[in-house]
């Protein structure tokens, strides 16, 4: 028997190997240009600009890898992911809350434990927004796979329901409430001399732990096979004798659960109001864009993107007195020098 | 011989575009059937319509006596018709070992069949850790066939297998075709005569969404006048 030839080895082009790299050293360059213009202490860099931007960073990846897998996987933009993240949070704060003994109008069931409480706050949203994520799926979206205008109109007006639907439950309603942090996190870290709250701490921690199961599940499972194979041509998968329909109500409930997560825990951080669904999906929208649509390592990439841009530009505006709408820009400038550099975003690859 | 595709007068929309107007066509069990015709005959729709990828609007397609109008893709699947669809479809950041694995629907068929795939296709073995994106146009051709081998296939659907291909490598393909048709009844859309004749045993030819001739491939390379009609050259 003759034997097998060793696989050729395909040597790319220098230029081709570096393209990977220019993203990450723009922005490098444009980060230090900023803390030229506007000097920062070792410690302050790393607890004033770098932590803080890693935990919008966190509550970004969380609202964006969802969005991102659901448009890669079944072509469906879903303006109402948002509001999946506020549900989440809405879900978290009541459980901290009616389920606190102290609390005059507290459920049958209390629970005295605030940490305990805070975690089934956690559990909670995510089950509710996962579940109702897949209700939207099976109902309302299937039948308009084939229509995608159809599909932006209905989940935009999702929002509105969603909306009103908080402002309508008395025990929630239209008032921003205040944030509840569970007692374990609710000190500050000393960080090489300064104060690191620990509860931001805990989110890097926890959407990073996310980021890296969710991409090992990605690589290593047979799901994860499936959901790849499907976001580059779901018809094929099908056409191999796979319900590519449940994997898809299957994603769309596990990308609604993790924006609940993502509302969950940032509920104890920025606090609820029925605004903060449109208020994170912007930036879950740019980071989705910025990453290439459809991306999951995209919207990671992403989320880094958009948080540190934050952190950095507001760092910049306190420090030279530029007006603040600069910071409110950053993160739309980002993207203008992303998709200038790379059309289709960081990770796309047509 | 029973035949173990049968489809009858079957009608295809696509959009509001009428497609398919009237196809018939049966599959001898273990046969290599060909549905030739011009571009646009309707015969990638023929294939995509038994798949349900566009499932025909009127006709009746059965397949080991089942009747699969109103059946879904993946179930259709399930019974055991593999598809090589037109231009392959591979996926491109999957690995040759990644899209086999995909293709197992029970827990070892890879181990079962993996035999038969690589005496059929043995290059594909040193290709295993390279992405679909990858591999040369024939490869992918090979890996495409393969992934439709690996669940227990009796009715295999290929689109254009020599589209873009080498001579060589066609001459490759044809072999391959030719010993699989001994494990699995095969149908085949071919441009490509050479191939197609040179391989199969019966022909439906297909013009603007109708049958208009079937018979036997010997039959069909007797008559050099229904060739240029329907094909434009012999």
């Amino acid at each position: 028997m003759a034997v097998a030839a060793p696989p050729t080895i395909q040597t790319k082009p220098l230029r081709e190997r570096l393209a990977p790299l220019v993203i990450p050293t723009v922005f490098v360059l444009i980060f230090a240009t900023v803390l030229m213009v506007a000097p920062a202490s070792w410690p302050k860099l790393i607890t004033g600009i770098l932590l803080p931007g890693l935990t919008l960073a966190a509550i970004y990846f969380m609202i964006s890898a969802g969005l991102s897998l659901i448009f890669g996987l079944m072509d469906v933009l879903n303006f109402a992911h948002g509001s999946l993240f506020m549900l989440g949070g809405y879900c978290a704060w009541t459980c901290n809350v009616w389920l606190d003994p102290n609390y005059a109008g507290h459920w049958p069931i209390t629970i005295a434990s605030g940490n305990l409480r805070f975690i089934i706050g956690l559990i909670v949203g995510t089950l509710v927004g996962a579940a109702v994520g897949s209700l939207i799926e099976i109902s309302l979206i299937r039948p308009l796979y084939k229509r995608p205008i159809y599909q932006v109109l209905l989940t935009l007006g999702l929002v509105f329901v969603f909306d009103a639907l908080v402002r309508t439950i008395p025990a929630w309603g239209s008032l921003s409430r205040a944030p509840i942090k569970p007692p374990m996190l609710t000190e500050s870290l000393s960080l090489l001399g300064r104060r690191f709250p620990s509860y931001s701490l805990f989110l890097i921690c926890l959407s990073v732990s996310l980021a890296v199961l969710i991409a090992l599940v990605l690589r290593r499972s047979r799901i994860g096979l499936t959901i790849r194979a499907g976001v580059q041509d779901s018809a094929m998968v099908e056409a191999m004798g796979i319900n590519v329909r449940r994997v898809f109500t299957g994603v769309f409930g596990f990308g609604s659960g993790l924006a609940a997560l993502g509302g969950a825990v940032a509920a104890s951080f920025i606090g609820v109001y029925p605004e903060m669904g449109l208020e994170y999906q912007l930036f879950a929208f740019i980071v989705v864009v910025i990453g290439g649509l459809g991306s999951y390592s995209g919207a990671a990439a992403g989320a880094l993107l958009i948080g540190l841009a934050r952190t950095f530009s507001d760092h910049l505006v306190l420090e030279t007195g530029l007006p603040t709408a600069i910071a409110s820009a950053s993160t739309v400038l980002v993207m203008a020098v992303v998709l200038l550099l790379k059309p289709g975003g960081i990770f796309n690859k047509n | 011989m029973t035949p173990i595709l049968e489809v009858e007068q079957l009608q295809t929309f696509i959009g509001q575009y009428h497609i398919l107007h009237d196809v018939s066509l049966q599959a001898e069990q273990g046969s290599i059937t060909a549905i030739l015709g011009r571009n646009g005959a309707g015969k990638t729709t023929t294939l995509k319509s038994i798949m349900g990828l566009t499932p025909p609007q009127a006709g009746s397609i059965r397949f080991a006596g089942q009747r699969l109008n109103s059946l879904r893709t993946f179930s259709i699947a399930q019974l055991g018709i593999g598809y090589v669809p037109e231009h392959r479809a591979i996926f491109r950041d999957l690995t040759v070992t990644e899209h086999l694995i995909l293709a197992e629907r029970k827990r070892g068929d890879l181990r079962r069949r993996g035999d038969l795939i690589f005496s059929l296709f043995p290059d594909l073995q040193r290709l295993e850790r390279l992405l679909g994106s990858q591999l040369s146009g024939g490869q992918q051709q090979m890996l495409a066939i393969a992934r439709a081998l690996v669940p227990e296939t009796q009715l295999l659907l290929i689109d254009e297998p020599s589209e873009g291909l080498a001579p060589v490598i066609i001459e490759q393909m044809m072999r391959a075709i030719t010993a699989l048709s001994e494990h699995t009844t095969v149908v085949l859309v071919e441009q490509n005569f050479r191939m197609a004749s040179a391989i199969s045993q019966a022909y439906y030819m297909l013009d603007d969404g109708r049958t208009v001739d079937h018979g036997t491939m010997t039959a069909l390379r007797g008559n050099p006048q229904l060739i240029q009609r329907y094909l434009g050259a012999a």
